[in-house]
């Protein structure tokens, strides 16, 4: 991939230059001044009527278009927050994980000599600055040393003692950032083996987001009947990483992932006046930004949906999680019905027809704040199965489809293994992450045990009526009993053990026509021995990149196939099992897909740099692929590393996506 | 228990039953007990229904429950019939600490009345039974403010103290007007749960069964008295059949 380092090298420029926005800033993300976007921006919504007709027809269709690329505005919602009480169920997650946010990347300083250091194990770095690096190993061995305390920096320290000025006054908080590291490299450098714990975070300490992190999926406390705690909660409250509020156009709180009415009814009434300030001058509000948080507004009819985050996130990508749960408001109520409630009363109060759904916009909103793959890349994750073993799966299906069938899906593990669909309809990711959420993160269903009946509007399918979904979730070990009951797992994406079987259909009568056809696949599929195949695969999991390129220097990488809407990766395990090492990964993604979609330049290639981390991201026609390794590696190897995983996914192509998929 | 079925090949038929009753009064968790005999805190709302199945053993049959599980909130209504249509039982739940739960639940048995076979057998079933005091000779404080369910005489002296806002007389009285069986019930200590599902069993006219493995429901026809003595539970009003109007 020779091109890819050109690329890299024109990319690295700007990059370079640019580097402390994206990838250091936990706080500061890339944001546009906000007088900008209003300009791109005209769209009067003063009458609520008029805003719904006109939005309603432009969710409908940014709805199935890919939820990155989105640059369709949607209208403010109106804010309703949820009931406390149903934040109950929520996840007391323990997920510990912070974002990245990394102060101390930025600093030119610390990239530089961190590049440096490892040049010193790999002389072939082929970085434009090779011979400046080469000089600045030293600088970093030095700056690292005064940081340090004695001990082994001794000897490194009489090396070069003038290097401080490199960082210029931060540089002191830089290092003590950066010190592990460097005394590794350094150690490294001097032949020392060393391999302890700390060498393997790709990322720098940030105790701050760390405890944030931690706390994020913390239940707020109620508020005293004398208002004495009333401080305090706000605290809590202010300290959240991430809020989505969803209003009416009229202000009605709909829906808020933190907080009670009480407490977030001022703040409605402020977002309210705002929004319908710039509506008032005929403009749109898109998103603004206040101190380190980031505001993004996307007005959908009558409702107006706000996300808050502290996360580095672009607009897209949050307008992309806006969206979601906008779906998920259409999935619950249908867009004609939620329009006719709008029309017969502007301020209708849209929380009495969503009881019940709250669980499932929080536990989508928790998805969003731990950071996923699949909503970053609008695309599914598949079981990866060998291609005449999904066939086999394939044939059953067919053959065991009952007459009113829409939809057939078999899901192990929140991974696809295989769908049955008519020829004209292709599945909507949206859609199916819809689905995916209400089975695997809300527990909704899966807790209760039993078959389900569960109707519900697939907006990206038709967002005008409702399906009618048929849940059935397989015990592995033994498939012919159904599982009574299952343990809950919060955590991405749900537990091994789960397969799930989904049969969808028009027929609101049809439970007990796909009942049966569930009985007849389950049983097939053990007789040809499908099930335990499934159940292998489950069990083997994602492989580790170094499964897939053996001595691969990556860490983990997301590849998406644009073709098919779907992506895979590696197995989060060693390195990212925590969910702040998760979620610091997925910021750094989200950084890189900012990179590469941002308008209108978009890059091919980006290559950025940072003092724990080296990463890439890549485009072509075909596909998406985002790469991590740790700082050491070259770019060069990282580049041959990301051409190694392409040639792999093209080999396994249709083992690890499904193709096509069983069609009648 | 009612479960285990471990008995002899006893005659064997099955009967659909149906939950009913507002949003989080405790439908899914009395289920769970029933069935799993198992029970979670803060469970989260069921949506559209689930289906389960669950064998009760009487000492001359054993009835399988074919058990719909509905969801309680308002938008999910306009599907009820669907499920207690053919039905032959069904649970029509309230909350105990909530009066409006119970006029919710007479709704329910009025629609139930109106549209559902005949011959249901309907049991109104108060639950949450374990955040009502044990004794409730306490205190009379508080009586006062408690509110009284809708429709019926304003509460007595008896549950004060506690979280109970439905008094027992209350719902009882409606239940024996209706001719319904009535229970009060904790999902999350198991009390009377299984006696409910009992005594729905027992209630079932024979003739209304239809055995799904062979004749065998049929020929137990009269025994229904007998095995009626077996529901050793302290509330001896569980008995009422339901009467069709």
């Amino acid at each position: 991939m020779d091109e890819t380092d050109n690329a890299e090298r024109n990319a690295a420029g700007p990059m370079n230059g640019a580097a402390a926005s994206p990838v250091p800033s936990p706080k500061i993300s890339p944001k546009k001044p906000d007088a900008v976007e209003q300009q791109d921006f005209v769209n009067p919504t003063l009458n609520i009527i008029q805003t719904l007709s006109r939005k309603t027809s432009t969710s409908a269709l940014s709805t199935r278009t890919t939820l990155p690329s989105r640059e369709g505005t949607p209208p403010p919602l109106p804010p309703r927050p949820m009931n406390l009480a149903f934040l109950d169920s929520r996840p007391s997650t323990s997920h510990s994980v912070a974002p990245s946010r990394p102060q101390l990347v930025s600093k030119a300083t610390t990239q530089l000599s961190y590049t440096n250091t490892q040049t010193h194990n790999d002389l072939r770095d082929d970085s434009p600055s090779s011979g400046a690096s080469r000089a600045r190993n030293f600088f970093g061995l030095n700056v690292r040393s005064t940081a340090s305390d004695a001990d082994d920096s001794a000897s490194v320290k009489s090396y070069a003692p003038t290097t401080i000025e490199v960082g210029g006054g931060d540089s002191e908080s830089t290092l003590a950032g950066i010190m592990d590291d460097h005394e590794k490299s350094v150690l490294q450098s001097l032949g020392h083996k060393f391999s302890d714990q700390e060498a393997e975070s790709l990322f720098p300490n940030d105790p701050n987001f760390e405890s944030a992190f931690d706390r994020e999926f913390d239940e707020i406390e109620g508020m005293a009947s004398d208002g004495s705690n009333e401080e305090q909660i706000m605290l809590q409250w202010r300290a959240k990483l991430k809020h989505f509020l969803i209003l009416s156009s009229a202000g009605k709180p709909i829906y808020s992932r933190h907080g009670d009415d009480q407490l977030v009814t001022n703040y409605i009434g402020v977002i309210q006046t705002i929004i319908s300030f710039y509506q008032s001058q005929n403009d749109t509000l898109k998103g603004f930004t206040a101190g380190d948080v980031r505001f993004v507004i996307s007005s959908r009819g009558p409702l107006n949906l706000v996300a808050i985050s502290r996360l580095p996130e672009s607009d897209a990508q949050l307008r992309g999680q806006l969206d979601a749960l906008y779906m998920q408001i259409l999935s619950t109520l249908t867009l004609p019905s939620m329009e006719r409630m709008f029309a017969a009363r502007a301020n209708y109060d849209l929380r009495r027809p969503l009881q019940g759904t709250e669980t499932l916009l929080s536990a989508l909103s928790d998805g969003f704040t731990r950071g996923s793959p699949s909503t970053l890349l609008s695309a599914l994750e598949c079981l990866k199965l060998r291609k005449t073993h999904r066939q086999a799966i394939n044939k059953t299906l067919l053959s065991t489809r009952s007459e009113n069938l829409l939809y057939g899906l078999i899901v192990a593990s929140g991974k696809l293994v295989s769908v049955v669909r008519p020829k004209k309809h292709s599945l909507h990711p949206g859609d199916l992450h819809l689905i995916f959420n209400m089975l695997f993160e809300a527990g909704s269903v899966k807790a209760g045990g039993g078959e389900n009946w569960i109707p519900l509007c697939l907006p990206g399918f038709n967002n005008t009526g409702y399906l009618y979904m048929y849940v059935s979730f397989l015990n592995l070990e033994d498939p012919t009993t159904p599982v009574a009951e299952r343990p809950k797992s919060r955590e991405g994406g749900g537990a091994a053990d789960e397969v799930a079987i989904l049969l969808i259909s028009p027929n609101k009568e049809g439970f007990f026509e796909l009942r049966a056809m569930r009985d007849q696949l389950v049983d097939q599929l053990q007789k040809n021995s499908s099930i335990s195949r499934i159940r292998e695969a489950v069990k083997a999991g994602r492989p580790r990149c170094t499964d897939i390129v053996p001595g691969s220097p990556l860490r983990h990488f997301l590849y998406k196939s644009r073709g098919n809407v779907q992506f895979t990766m590696p197995a989060w395990e060693p390195y990212f099992e925590s969910p702040l090492e998760r979620r610091r990964l997925m910021s750094l993604y989200n950084t890189l897909h900012t990179q590469l979609h941002a308008k209108p330049t978009s890059l091919k290639i980006h290559h950025q740099t940072s003092a724990t981390n080296i990463s890439l991201a890549w485009s072509t026609p075909l596909f998406e692929l985002y790469a991590v390794a740790p700082v050491a590696t070259s770019r060069a190897a990282l580049a041959q590393s990301a051409n190694k995983i392409v040639q792999w996914v093209r080999r396994e192509e249709e083992r690890v996506f499904i193709i096509g998929g069983a069609v009648f | 228990m009612a479960d285990s079925g471990a008995s002899q090949p006893k005659p064997s038929s099955s009967v659909k039953l149906v939950l009913l009753g507002e949003a989080a009064v405790g439908k899914s968790s009395l289920v769970m007990r029933f069935v799993n005999n198992d029970f979670q805190e803060n469970k989260e709302p069921t949506i559209g229904a689930a289906f389960l199945t669950q064998k009760c053993n009487l000492p001359s049959r054993t009835i399988k429950f074919e058990i719909w599980d509905t969801a309680g909130q308002e938008r999910f209504a306009s599907l009820a019939p669907m499920y207690y249509r053919n039905a032959q039982a069904a649970l029509v739940v309230y909350d105990i600490t909530k009066p409006s739960s119970l006029t919710k639940a007479q709704h329910w048995v009025a629609e139930l009345h109106r549209q559902a076979s005949p011959g249901i057998v309907i049991a109104l079933v108060g639950n949450k039974y374990d955040l009502a005091t044990e004794n409730d000779s306490a205190d009379v404080n508080d009586a006062d403010a408690v509110p009284a369910a809708e429709g019926e005489n304003p509460e007595e002296e008896e549950e004060s103290t506690d979280a109970r806002r439905v008094p027992t007389k209350t719902a009882k009285g409606y239940a024996d007007e209706e001719g319904l069986l009535f229970f009060e019930t904790s999902a999350k200590t198991g009390q009377n749960v299984a006696e409910v599902f009992t005594a729905i069993a027992n209630a079932i006219p024979e003739t209304s069964l239809k055995g799904p493995r062979g004749v065998g429901g049929q020929t137990n026809l009269g025994r229904q008295e007998d095995a009626r003595v077996n529901l050793g539970s302290a509330r001896p009003e569980g008995a009422k059949e339901g009467c069709a109007c």
